[in-house]
């Protein structure tokens, strides 16, 4: 091919630049300003200038703590008890309030606390509700990518069928990715009320006999809410990429295979899993990065509520970085959510390496 | 599982269709729940969602919602801001990308492979994780207009245009495709004296019709249902796009039939563009699962 290709410099750059120059200034240069505004107090308009900060705003967004604490005890070394039986303990704010002695504590709240040992141990955290929000979005990306990359390979395996009118079907599973997450999630709130389409349904089915409750209302419900919807409006796009892997098996294979008197899961197993290897690579990474970036379903539907049970990284990036202004701590969180995909991609592609 | 009873193959058949069909249900309800709810005032509306009433066109039918949805807001300028953003977008993508596509493969300049595997490794950055710094970059950008020059471009259509015109997937996508290009084509053409630009347009470009047409329709899609960016960027009305324009619907009081008006409104276009161009549709997501 080389000697095919006409050395010039000057038609090269020239045709390459539009393109190039556009990815440099929109993509490379907000990326590598998200790494050095969050070592900033940068904010959108301020008529302070822009200083150094140092690892504060990490500090500020990931700070973490433990603290165990003992019963409080009375004169008598005995354990003070609440009027329930439990035993009482000291308040946290005198530990994390202008406490001299535990400095790494100041402006910690409790993000969560265990009984261990005599005593009860408690997670402190300088921002509870990011964490909260770290905490959803690994739970959304651990559900959803596997759930969805099956269902995608089932709805795939049902459409590879020769029948007639196949197309149809394929056209209708399809349906919801052409239409916006946005439009679909309001649609979803009337799914999801609590005398809504899904309750009334379930109540029909089960004669009276299920009450469900408000999905998106209710803090253990709504974050399995968004993410059935999100797997039902997205399935579709993966389905495809799943059908476009089966087609390159060679038909040869499963002749020999039906020669050889292979049972179904024998085909599936032998033939055609080994034959998507690579399309399932791909599947995971991709979902698990579009997962990550769960915003749309959430500002629609429940802007992180009930009780911060659908908070997600990317909502809070915008919520500081957009809603307060406050750059320099949305550029945190993108480069804290940017090495998290990236580790996580990284760590999946090995996983799923070609052992030899 | 040997020999196939003919009385089992009819029911078999049957089971096949019935899944098929069942799986159909669960994709198409909620669509079809948008489009009957639209027709509905909102007392029946809300009453339906009670039975299967809801996906049935039934009782008391009118346009009223639709028109009572553009009384309420500019639901006129938002369709037309959004088709001229996605629009202009997509012309300027394909031509901005596949021209930077042929450099990459049809010409030799030094630089090349190092730009082409930086325009790459941006396929692993997630927009959502440089929106907010973005959002910095493009309050400071200065511009040279009508009125002079002028910094920030917050409330512009170019702010909602501009960033979008190249990425990492769409170049990548011509590149694959111009590298399976006949090269003795390319390399007759020289030798008869055309240039780069001549070659480009006139043997290249009749060749890229498919590859046109994927990149046309996913960048489509992605800029028709833009939602964060605008959100953050356009907060004039009279710029605003579809997605960004729900929010009028939410404010006081809420009526869910105007609201089931405006998402059928901005929907049907996209799904009838769809049912019509299918084919294209799933062949350019089908693409998109090239191994990278």
């Amino acid at each position: 091919m080389a000697s095919r290709l006409s050395f010039s410099n000057r038609a090269g750059w020239l045709m390459a630049l539009p393109g190039f120059g556009l990815i440099a200034l929109f993509v490379i240069l907000p990326f590598v300003l998200a790494f050095v505004l969050s070592f900033t107090n940068q904010r959108l308009v301020s008529p302070n200038p822009t200083e150094w900060v140092g690892l504060s705003n990490y500090q500020s967004l990931l700070g973490l703590g433990v603290l165990h604490l003992e019963p409080e005890r009375d004169e008598a070394g005995q354990v003070v008890t609440d009027e329930n039986g439990a035993p009482e303990y000291p308040r946290l704010r005198s530990y994390t309030r202008n406490n001299p002695d535990y400095p790494h504590l100041q402006g910690k709240s409790e993000w969560f606390s265990f009984d261990w040992g005599n005593g009860r141990t408690y997670v402190l955290a300088s921002d509870v509700v990011f964490m909260k929000a770290i905490v959803n979005t690994l739970i959304f990306v651990a559900v959803v990518a596997p759930v969805q990359a099956g269902l995608a390979l089932v709805l795939a395996l049902l459409i590879n069928q020769r029948l007639r009118g196949i197309n149809i079907f394929r056209t209708v599973y399809f349906m919801p990715v052409v239409v916006s997450i946005v439009v679909v999630s309001l649609l979803w709130r009337f799914i999801y009320a609590e005398d809504g389409l899904l309750n009334n349904l379930l109540s029909g089915l089960t004669f009276g006999a299920f009450d469900g409750p408000d999905w998106l209302g209710n803090p253990r419900t709504a974050l399995g809410a968004i993410i059935g919807m999100s797997i039902w409006q997205a399935v579709g796009f993966h389905m495809v990429i799943w059908l476009s892997g089966l087609q390159t098996i060679s038909p040869t294979l499963y002749e020999a295979g039906a020669i050889e008197g292979a049972s179904r899961w024998q085909t599936f197993r032998y033939i055609t899993w080994p034959g998507l290897r690579n399309t399932a690579v791909l599947i995971l990474i991709v979902i698990t990065m579009q997962a990550f970036a769960l915003f749309a379903q959430i500002d629609v539907m429940t802007k992180g509520g009930p009780l911060d049970s659908t908070q997600t990284i990317v909502f809070q990036a915008v919520q500081r970085g957009y809603g307060k202004q406050d750059i320099s701590s949305g550029a945190t969180i993108s480069v804290f959510l940017f090495v998290l995909v990236l580790s996580i991609s990284l760590l999946q592609r090995w996983l799923t390496r070609e052992r030899r | 599982m040997a020999a196939i009873d003919p009385s089992n193959r009819g029911l078999r058949l049957f089971a096949r269709y019935a899944v098929l069909t069942l799986v159909a249900v669960i994709f198409a309800f909620p669509l079809v729940f948008m489009l009957v709810s639209s027709l509905k005032p909102d007392d029946q509306l809300l009453r339906d969602t009670a039975s299967l009433r809801a996906f049935l066109p039934v009782g008391d039918l009118s346009l009223r919602n639709y028109y009572a949805a553009f009384d309420r807001a500019p639901v006129g300028t938002f369709i037309l801001n959004s088709v001229f953003v996605t629009g202009v977008t997509v012309a300027l993508s394909l031509f901005v990308c596949s021209l930077a596509g042929f450099a990459f493969v049809f010409l030799r300049w030094t630089g090349r492979d190092l730009v082409l595997s930086v325009i790459l490794a941006t396929l692993i950055v997630p927009f959502e994780t440089i929106a907010i710094p973005l959002l910095l970059v493009v309050s400071k950008l200065p511009w040279i207009g009508a009125e002079g020059l002028t910094l920030g471009w917050l409330n512009t259509y170019r702010v909602q245009i501009v960033p979008f015109i190249a990425d990492g997937l769409t170049i990548f996508l011509f590149v694959q495709y111009f590298k399976d290009l006949p090269g003795d084509l390319i390399e007759a053409a020289r030798v008869e004296g055309a240039s780069n630009w001549q070659i480009y347009r006139r043997i290249v470009m009749p060749l890229s019709g498919p590859i046109l047409a994927t990149a046309a329709i996913l960048k489509f899609l992605v800029m028709y249902n833009q939602y964060l960016w605008p959100l953050m960027v356009v907060q004039e009305e009279g710029r605003r796009p579809v997605m960004v324009g729900l929010q009028y619907f939410f404010q006081l009081n809420r009526a869910w039939g105007e609201i089931m008006a405006y998402l059928s409104l901005i929907t049907v276009p996209v799904l009838a563009f769809y049912l019509y161009l299918q084919r294209a549709f799933i062949a350019s997501i089908a693409s998109t699962g090239v191994k990278g």
